[in-house]
């Protein structure tokens, strides 16, 4: 029997999902489904973009308006659908491929525009549907089947890179800490402006295993025991956050206008209201 | 504002001018000469209507937020030139199979890759119908005057929406910088057709389609009906399948979308084809030559000429052409003129079948094809 939460939110008829065995994306699905209840979105007015790869299957599954679309252009797609109606809660989920390689142009300009779109990004670290290809966000001299001698690629911190391209609401969530995801979340889809959430998953199949990094407990386990919040860190000395990873939200203001708004004003300077 | 009835307006210009009257309202696209006036006229006239105009941060995110703002149900465009059509391709499938309307203006400029940014081609006629990956519905329009770019904007608009698949709106950069009168027709007095959203709609089978039809209707985003849509073959309810029988009959009916009206679809233009000796077949601003060309045999009243000219060049009118190749008994030859190196060449020589010698007037070089250089052709083959 599917819970409440999964009976109002998502697409019962299309689970069970394709995800593997332990794959992270499953929880973080849940928790974005979560964090619209809690936020109390009209159902019919949401509208769940995603690219191509693990990640971006999610929409099919979540009982919204789902756009699929291709690989990496999520966000450009979300832009028309929020430009054309601004009422419709545009969020979009996408990978760590998706996001940061492919359609890294996409992301950047629109957190350069501070359009109103909230993107939670599936981030496995590795290029799961096509079989384990390393990303850009494989930590460095790990594998993957297309660096079989160690990445010597650096990575992206997407957080830091969307506030650097002008993001109004940064953060980054975990699949272990659920709770703190939601909440996350929701205060992602609150804010009024363009919203970065860095999702990390688990992904024992391809990542893990290629990496030695064991099943899917022990990898959920490594993010408990390594990802520390935000707050919590600030108290802590330096020494005890040596390889940390941080977790929670680490930028919000709202000093620019969002973009939709300021549309909406030049259509009414152009004379378009009448 | 739209301002007066009868205007002196670009190509460029009459494009934007005619989506408005169709119903316009969303332009995303990317600077790329020689289609730039089509972006800068629709940044000041949407807004005016209450539409809006983005610039995005490259060509393949002009098309994809076009799609988007259609889903949400805003007639939309995107326009661009040679490079930027190349990039546009794979978004071009994934607005066939998914069966959203949009309007995809090429200003085609000439050569691969960079080529001569502001120099006129046709050469991207073969790439309009085949440059998306895999078997897929398009139907492409080429305009060769300043009124046929208004009132073709309005058909490729209606047909988008009628048909849900991708219009390409194939332009050259002489149609597109060329300045005439243009008759700029109100909506009132035009037909315009909307997608059909009348059905009470069962999001569960968003790709069902009635007995009879082979377009399915349509709901926008926020209209209370949760449908999937997606670039993947997917059953009736818009969801994934790899099952072969489902794939082959969502694929055929995208096919049959187009094949089964092509009556509805197809347009074209013929000047004396009944008895001409010479038929010159030709499409887009390359006709404006054809046409002086023949001005001036009819003032020398040497042999007898005739135009065959697809508008509509993808489907390419076979019947029209069948037809003309049966009944007129004086054809001797057939000359095709168009600014590349033979590729509508190809569709003509298919549907002739040897039946009439068909010869090529191409140009490749960034300039036009002139009236005198028919004349000489014609004197060189006939």
């Amino acid at each position: 029997m599917p819970s409440k939460l999964i009976e109002n939110t998502m697409r019962v008829n299309r689970l069970p999902h394709i995800w593997c065995p332990g794959c992270g994306h499953g929880i973080l699905m849940r928790d974005v489904a979560q964090a619209i209840e809690n936020c109390g979105l009209d159902p019919d007015k949401v509208v769940i973009v995603s690219g191509i790869g693990c990640s971006s299957r999610a929409a099919g599954y979540m009982n919204y308006n789902t756009l699929h679309t291709t690989h990496g252009r999520a966000i450009a797609f979300a832009t028309g659908v929020k430009l054309a109606n601004p009422e419709l809660h545009v969020i979009v989920i996408t990978g760590d491929g998706d996001a940061t390689a492919i359609g890294g142009n996409h992301l950047i300009h629109a957190a350069r525009r501070n359009i109103d779109l909230t993107v939670i990004v599936f981030n496995n670290s590795i290029y799961g549907m096509t079989g384990g290809q390393y990303s850009p966000t494989t930590p460095h001299m790990e594998k993957g089947t297309t660096a079989p001698y160690g990445n010597i690629d650096y990575v992206f911190d997407i957080p830091k890179l969307a506030e650097a391209a002008g993001a109004t609401f940064t953060g980054r969530c975990s699949a272990y800490h659920a709770q703190q995801a939601i909440k996350l979340i929701e205060e992602g889809i609150r804010h009024h402006g363009f919203s970065v959430i860095d999702g990390v998953s688990v992904c024992p199949t391809y990542y893990g295993r290629k990496n030695k990094k064991g099943d899917s407990v022990k990898m959920l386990n490594w993010q408990k025991e390594n990802f520390v919040d935000v707050k919590v860190a600030e108290k802590l000395p330096p020494e005890k956050l040596e390889g940390k990873t941080l977790i929670g939200k680490f930028y919000e203001s709202n000093d620019k206008e969002e973009y939709t708004d300021m549309y909406m004003n030049l259509i009414e300077r152009a004379g378009g209201n009448k | 504002m739209a301002g007066k009835r009868f205007q002196v307006l670009q190509g460029n210009e009459a494009v934007v001018e005619g989506g408005i009257a169709a119903g316009m309202r969303f332009y995303s696209g990317y600077p790329i000469t020689p289609s730039t006036e089509i972006a800068e006229r629709s940044a000041l006239r949407l807004p005016q209507v209450g539409g809006k105009f983005i610039q995005m941060e490259d060509e393949i995110g002009g098309i994809a937020a076009a799609l988007g703002a259609s889903m949400a149900g805003l007639k939309a465009m995107t326009a661009t030139s040679g490079p930027g059509f190349s990039l546009k391709q794979e978004n071009i499938g994934y607005a066939a199979i998914a069966e959203i309307p949009i309007v995809i203006v090429d200003v085609q400029r000439e050569g691969p890759s960079t080529g001569l940014p502001t120099s006129p081609s046709q050469g991207d006629l073969m790439q309009s119908k085949w440059g998306t990956h895999g078997d897929h519905p398009v139907i492409v329009i080429s305009p060769s005057s300043v009124q046929e770019c208004y009132n073709e904007t309005v058909r490729a608009f209606n047909m988008a929406e009628r048909f849900r698949v991708p219009v390409i709106f194939l332009m050259d950069e002489i149609v597109g910088h060329l300045r005439e009168g243009c008759e700029l027709i109100p909506p009132e007095e035009l037909t315009i057709s909307n997608r059909r959203v009348d059905r009470e709609f069962n999001g569960t089978l968003a790709y069902a389609v009635q007995e009879g039809n082979y377009v399915p209707e349509y709901a926008p985003f926020g209209s209370g009906d949760h449908f999937n849509v997606t670039g993947l073959f997917h059953n009736l309810d818009g969801f994934p399948t790899n099952d072969s029988e489902v794939t082959d009959s969502q694929e055929r009916r995208l096919l049959d979308k187009i094949t089964k009206r092509r009556d509805r679809i197809e347009k074209w233009e013929e000047v004396d084809t009944d008895d001409c000796e010479v038929m010159i077949i030709c499409f887009g601003g390359t006709a404006r030559a054809v046409e002086g060309a023949m001005d001036a045999s009819h003032q020398y009243d040497s042999v007898k000429i005739g135009m065959f000219r697809p508008i509509t060049v993808w489907p390419f009118p076979e019947a029209a052409l069948h037809k003309i190749l049966k009944h007129n008994k004086h054809l001797r030859q057939i000359i095709v003129a168009e600014h590349n190196d033979g590729q509508m060449i190809l569709e003509v020589q298919r549907l002739v079948e040897g039946t009439v010698p068909v010869t090529h007037l191409g140009k490749i070089d960034g300039t036009t094809i002139t009236p005198d250089e028919i004349l000489e052709k014609i004197k060189e083959v006939y």
